[in-house]
């Protein structure tokens, strides 16, 4: 039990198939095809930098703010009303939350084609009741709507488990000390719950930054995100560089992310202790 | 003449640069119960490692009956170990755990299933057969540990700090128990322990340990009584250890006076520790006694007081049947039998890591 | 009156998160193909589900890379785990460090990354393309540090005395890491398989870019069908493994509950 051999099989395997891809999208991220052979460059970097590849990274931003700051105002209260109850009913409804986690991702953005479209159950509605149809899809309303669809378990259940942890006796102790309600729970509740806060916000923020399945399904052609950029450069474009480019900077914005939310996490822990 | 059946010599250990274990030489006779007695970082359990064949020496060599088994790898070696948190396997119950051993060897399982009876007898277990270890208390689970090793029917036991779990009164318990079946069945055990009590109750032999060198090797009265050191004196019971000097053989200065004691060879006016245990001060009448004193505190104990005598700018602790009351001013008498004179450069940096 | 609002405020979140679901479950069992209007109740659509070659050799490809990919990864996994648990503080973090790049990375640059490696290495060597091969290779890829992730702190707890005693019971090493870490470590390495399983099924970004022409799993499928618009037969899909996911959260939680009781 003390021979660290057994890990040297996938030492091999790490360094083939998790070191040296992310090598060569660096590779591709300085260069450039040039007569058949490949040059330093950072044109890929300063293109992905021209306002209409801005604008795509800056929407692509919003909207994960957006859907992260939805999911937060939606969510805290699902995690709040459920850690009050008893153990029994608390644990029926979390499974009930996480149940169509279970489904294909696909299949769950799938459905809200099927309810927004221009023959679907709203606008079904709507002619019968003689009003004009909508133009639901292919906005990004539609495409908000599909992430907070998506992730806002995500950000249930990390606050949920905070709060439950949490003492609620508390809120009566506060109550007592004769706190009226939004004062317990901006005073006591909330800010014993940041850390839970921190962690959900990291976990809808990431994958909403990165969608690109939502925005295809739900935004068409009209909301193209730099997830829709990546994957058009590699398998319409075929520009391996621009494309691994815009890998490159996601990348980093996901490690700029980590980044603030862990400083974030230690300052509270910080000041907990 | 015993049958010398381990021998570790000139072994020296080292962790990273960092030696464990200096040069030592110790040798285990047949039937002997040896403790290695120290405080935690002595090196007690390292050398026990050794002789279990989990640590290789970094230097020397480790006979069994009289040949090297140091390149025998632990599932070899006629020896077996009660660890100090059991580790009992959580998988299996009671009779399967005991049976471990005896299935590698591929018994037959009605010989097994007799032998792990007897043993279970033997450690008062009896009927726990099918219960899965999880649910036994410390003392038991320290039973299976030990019927588990037993069953092997080894040539020696090396018991880590056993009984270091468990809570006062079933240690002592504990501690007779094991010496008894020591004495019924015969075999050498190695005993590991940071608890002098423990050591002092059921050792034919101490060996106590200091630093990765062992200060001492004896039956528990000849350290009790004569400990090598101050910091062996120290360890095993309490003392009063106080700097003094030798004027001559036979005559030693502290606590601003002289007394008649009954060591020589130190040379004359050589700076000494010298050690008194705290039963062996005598409290008399303020005009009898050596030393003239005040009472600061005093506590029952039980079988005897303990009193702290404040006397000649030193604080002693004095053990007796008869009580004298705080604040009372008293004599004190030391007999030279009573008076342990050490070298003073043997006491090693950093002692008294009593973990109590 | 709080207490109901709080209620329907669970009540609406809850029909919010099921309503999608439940519309392709009853939309499936309708007769017209447009969704506005019932036109009657039908298993058609269900019917033409299996008939389709295309997506039942698809969700035969997603059970095989399943089971391979999990199975592979499981003992790439927990070999790594038991290597790394021997290894020296330095090491083990730089390599849980590496280990947990896919877990962080965001799933498109973790696709387009192996999708460029398998190309880049098929045009060294002159032949070869994207395919079942090269998606069962990103999947392992994937699956491995999740695997790693659930067997090591279970090797952490282990009592480390506990493969000494078996070698000092006279078990060689082979026999005690078979009778007695195995055994121990068993739970962590199933659920890090049944995981493994999970995000394999569940795939779709890298499975999208590291396959090749005519090799399709189902989220791939689902995809191309998705983006031509509603498609009845997606709604059976939708339906059945709907049915399928709540069958195994039964059977795990009664599974479960059994194991508790014992």
């Amino acid at each position: 039990m003390r021979s660290k051999t057994p890990a040297y099989p996938y030492i091999v395997w790490m360094a083939i198939f998790i070191i040296i891809p992310v090598i060569l999208v660096f590779y591709y991220a300085f260069t450039k095809t040039e007569s058949g052979g490949m040059v330093f460059t950072l044109e890929n970097f300063a293109r992905a930098f021209e306002p209409i590849y801005l604008g795509v990274m800056w929407r692509s931003i919003r909207l994960a703010f957006f859907c992260t700051v939805i999911c937060l105002v939606l969510g805290y209260p699902v995690a709040y009303i459920v850690a009050q109850r008893k153990t029994g009913t608390r644990d029926i409804i979390l499974f009930l939350i996480i149940v169509p986690m279970w489904m294909n991702f696909l299949l769950r953005t799938y459905a809200w084609l099927t309810i927004l479209e221009q023959n679907g159950i709203i606008n079904s509605v709507l002619a019968s009741a003689g009003l004009p149809k909508l133009n639901l899809l292919y906005n990004e309303g539609a495409v908000i709507l599909g992430m907070v669809y998506n992730f806002l378990p995500f950000m249930i259940l990390p606050i949920h488990t905070i709060l439950k942890k949490t003492d609620l006796s508390l809120v009566e102790a506060a109550q007592d000390l004769g706190a009226n309600g939004i004062n317990v729970f901006l005073r006591v509740v909330f800010p014993l719950s940041v850390p839970g806060v921190i962690s959900g916000i990291t976990m809808v923020f990431m994958p909403a930054v990165t969608a690109f399945i939502i925005s295809n399904l739900l935004g068409g052609k009209q909301v193209v995100l730099i997830g829709n950029l990546i994957e058009d450069q590699f398998l319409n474009v075929y520009n391996w560089h621009f494309g691994s480019a815009l890998s490159v900077i996601l990348m980093i914005i996901i490690v700029i992310t980590i980044g603030i939310f862990s400083v974030a996490e230690r300052d509270e822990g910080g000041a907990v202790l | 003449m015993a049958k010398r059946l381990i021998d570790l010599v000139n072994v020296t250990k080292k962790f990273n640069d960092v030696t464990v274990l200096h040069n030592i030489s110790l040798y285990i006779n047949k039937n002997e119960f040896l403790t290695l007695l120290g405080p935690s970082g002595c090196g007690k359990t390292t050398t026990l490692r050794i002789i279990a064949g989990f640590e290789y020496p970094t230097k020397g060599d480790l006979l069994f009956d009289g040949e090297s088994i140091l390149n025998l790898p632990p599932y070899k070696r006629r020896v077996n170990t009660v660890f100090q948190r059991y580790a009992l396997f959580p998988h299996l119950n009671v009779a399967d755990n005991i049976a471990f051993g005896l299935r590698i060897k591929k018994m037959r399982e009605n010989v097994i299933k007799e032998k792990v009876e007897g043993m279970l007898k033997l450690v008062n277990l009896k009927g726990f057969e099918k219960r899965p270890v999880s649910s036994l208390s410390g003392g038991q689970q320290q039973r299976i540990a030990i019927a588990r090793a037993l069953v092997n029917e080894p040539e020696v036991l090396l018991l880590d700090e056993p009984l270091g779990a468990l809570d006062l009164k079933l240690r002592k318990e504990m501690q007779i128990e094991l010496k008894n079946m020591q004495q019924k069945l015969g075999i050498t055990f190695v005993y590991v322990t940071h608890d002098q009590e423990e050591a002092l109750t059921m050792s034919d032999t101490i060996a106590v340990m200091n630093n990765g060198v062992i200060g001492q090797i004896g039956a528990p009265e000849d350290i009790y009584n004569e400990p090598k050191n101050a910091f062996i004196a120290d360890f095993i019971g309490e003392s009063n250890i106080i700097e003094g000097i030798m004027r001559e053989d036979y005559l030693a200065e502290f606590a601003g006076a002289k007394f008649k004691c009954v060591d020589a060879g130190f040379g004359q006016m050589s700076g000494v520790d010298v050690v008194i245990r705290p039963e062996d001060i005598k409290i008399t009448n303020e005009s009898e006694g050596q030393l003239k004193g005040t009472v600061l505190n005093t506590t029952f104990k039980g079988v005897h007081y303990e009193m702290l005598v404040q006397a000649a700018g030193f604080v002693w602790k004095i053990h007796s049947t008869k009580m004298s009351k705080p604040g009372e001013n008293v004599g004190l008498f030391i007999g030279p039998d009573e008076i342990h004179i050490m070298k003073k450069d043997a006491k090693p940096e950093g002692e008294v890591l009593n973990e109590e | 009156m709080r207490r109901f609002v709080k209620r329907l405020y669970l009540a609406l979140i809850l029909l919010f998160l099921y309503a999608p679901i439940f519309v392709l479950m009853v939309y499936s069992f309708n007769v017209s193909k447009s969704r506005g209007n019932w036109g009657g109740f039908t298993f058609g659509w269900y019917a033409e589900l299996f008939r389709d070659r295309q997506i039942m050799q698809a969700l035969w490809n997603t059970i095989v890379l399943a089971v391979l990919s999990a199975v592979i990864a499981t003992f790439l996994g927990t070999a790594s785990a038991i290597g790394i648990n021997a290894m020296k503080k330095l090491p083990k973090r730089v390599i849980l460090g590496i280990n947990n790049l896919p877990v962080l990375n965001p799933d498109i640059v973790t696709g387009v990354s192996l999708m460029i490696l398998f190309i880049f290495a098929f045009n060294m060597i002159g032949r070869g393309g994207l395919g079942f091969t090269t998606i069962l290779l990103a999947h392992i890829t994937f699956n491995i540090p999740y695997v790693i992730l659930s067997v090591l702190p279970k090797l952490k707890q282990l009592d480390k005395n506990m493969y000494e005693a078996a070698l000092d019971l006279g078990a060689t090493p082979a026999a005690a890491f078979f009778k007695v870490i195995l055994p121990e470590i068993t739970p962590a390495i199933v659920s890090g398989m049944i995981l493994a399983f999970t995000l394999s099924i569940d795939d779709f970004i890298i499975s999208f870019f590291t396959t090749g022409a005519g090799v399709s799993n189902l989220s791939i499928i689902i995809y191309s069908m998705a983006r031509r618009g509603v498609n009845p037969k997606i709604n059976a899909l939708s339906t059945l493994i709907f049915a399928v996911v709540m069958i195994l959260l039964y059977l795990v939680n009664r599974m479960d509950s059994e194991k508790l009781k014992h």
